[in-house]
């Protein structure tokens, strides 16, 4: 839509937050699960996030990402993962011991693999 | 599970519905964007039903848009619902018909609370008896107009002059009910089928021949809300909850939807506009819009009413596909001729034209 129809309306739709569980995708999760299993631990409090520099100066958000993959939504983790520069504070924070980089690191990896079909 | 478990179960999700005599309460959206369904409704219950319904043209609004907009306090809408009380007690009436699903809403919540609050009952009392000296009786049953079509539901059907079927295939038309949010989600038992199974709209749509669909978002809200719509930057939420429910309805290919809330009735009609005008998206058959009609409305068409004096003319989303499935004759060059032979005003891109 335009801004000038945006404009008109004084308002735009928001984008649906509909997951659909027929389209996504899991695989990178049972990737990330299978070589890292601590990555279950994770509870979302966010403590990562709060840390994290990346997420100072950029929008990145590691707790959004983990959800990205939880849910098997795979086109905004792509652009999300190359955010993190994976300097490690967000190890020091985590209260489940969650090892948040190599997520990062193993989600980039599956990401590769996925774009050259051999996930 | 046996069959006298299963009724002894349902029973609790039924409500006490009035035979006779009712005291109206009308709606403020109702009355000013479907024109003709309060009228519709009362020309049933009054000429086809023989039933007697009172109207008070002292009786206003219930201020519960202002109410959920957080602008009218809770002590002055209970004192304005027992004034309204308090000129069914007047009238002598016992039975409250509301046509509203926000007021019916409203009411519901001022009565449970008066039940489990009793001294904010005597306060609003003192309120009501200072503000204006009258006195009040709390009414023997609550109804929202729909609960009454839905009773009433089988002897329309019975003098029905159209059904709910497709003439040219035989097949039943394919319907989307939804039920207004605060019609039994807040206080269950104040609907029929409860808050899990409202079936105050199924009822009527199958006793009057048609199917209806079963889809995924068939409880989401309609994005109605109060606060999402009054503030114009924040009616993106209310239209994308709308959106979710036309997307997921779309595959199932519905021939109408009906509602028993003004507010999502007007807003799901006009969601479909904005959409299309923004995003060039329409959700019903053939890349035409799917009409929204009340209840009213729908009772009116299968009585065999005007269409044009039910005042479908006035949708968004015009009907003419819907009558012309039904094999109702609707001369289109008389939508908006008044009854003196005047032109009305006519609205700008309306949709299935």
């Amino acid at each position: 839509m335009s801004a000038g129809q945006a404009n008109r309306f004084g308002f735009v739709i928001n984008p649906s937050r509909l997951i659909d569980y027929d389209t996504s995708d899991r695989k990178v999760r049972e990737y990330i699960t299978l070589r890292e299993p601590s990555f279950t631990l994770c509870f979302a409090c966010g403590g990562c996030a709060a840390t994290c520099t990346a997420g100072q100066h950029t929008s990145f958000n590691l707790r959004r990402m983990n959800t990205y993959i939880r849910r098997g939504e795979i086109e905004p983790l792509r652009e999300e993962v190359t955010r993190c520069m994976l300097c490690g504070k967000c190890l020091l924070v985590c209260p489940r011991g969650v090892n948040t980089r190599n997520v990062v690191s193993l989600a980039a990896e599956a990401i590769r693999k996925l774009e050259r079909n051999e996930l | 599970m046996k069959p006298e478990g299963k009724k002894r179960i349902w029973a609790e999700y039924q409500k006490e519905i009035p035979d006779d005599h009712f005291f109206y309460v009308r709606s403020c959206i109702r009355q000013t964007f479907f024109a003709g369904s309060e009228q519709c409704f009362l020309k049933i219950m009054r000429d086809d039903l023989g039933k007697d319904v009172f109207e008070d043209p002292r009786h206003t609004t219930c201020t519960g848009i202002g109410y959920h907009g957080d602008i009218v306090p809770f002590e002055t809408i209970q004192t304005v619902v027992a004034r309204h009380f308090a000129l069914a007690t007047e009238a002598g009436y016992k039975n409250i018909a509301i046509s509203c699903v926000t007021s019916f809403g409203i009411y519901t919540e001022i009565l449970e609370t008066w039940k489990h609050f009793p001294e904010t009952l005597e306060r609003t009392r003192e309120d009501l008896y200072r503000a204006t000296g009258r006195t009040f009786e709390i009414p023997e049953t609550i109804s929202h107009a729909s609960d009454i079509i839905y009773k009433f539901r089988d002897q329309i059907a019975r003098k029905a002059k159209y059904n709910l079927v497709d003439i040219s295939t035989g097949k039943p038309l394919k319907v989307v009910e939804h039920i207004g949010c605060h019609y039994s989600k807040m206080f269950p038992k104040s609907g029929i089928g409860g808050a899990e199974f409202p079936h105050v709209l199924v009822g009527m749509v199958e006793a009057w021949g048609g199917d209806i669909i079963d889809y995924p978002e068939r409880r989401h809200c309609c994005g109605f809300g109060f606060r999402q719509y009054l503030v114009q930057a924040n009616r993106g939420y209310s239209i994308s909850a709308s959106r979710k429910k036309f997307e997921s309805m779309e595959p199932y290919q519905p021939d109408l939807i009906i509602g028993n809330c003004p507010g999502c009735a007007m807003f799901m009609d006009r969601w479909q506009y904005t959409i299309k005008e923004m995003d060039g998206i329409t959700y019903g058959k053939n890349g035409q819009g799917i009409p929204v009609l009340t209840y009213e409305e729908l009772a009116g068409l299968v009585m065999g009413y005007n269409p044009w004096e039910l005042g479908l003319q006035y949708h968004n989303v015009q009907s003419m596909p819907l009558l012309r499935r039904m094999g109702i004759k609707a001369d289109p060059a008389e939508r908006f001729l008044a009854k003196d032979g005047t032109r009305l005003p006519e609205p700008a891109n309306l949709i299935n034209e």
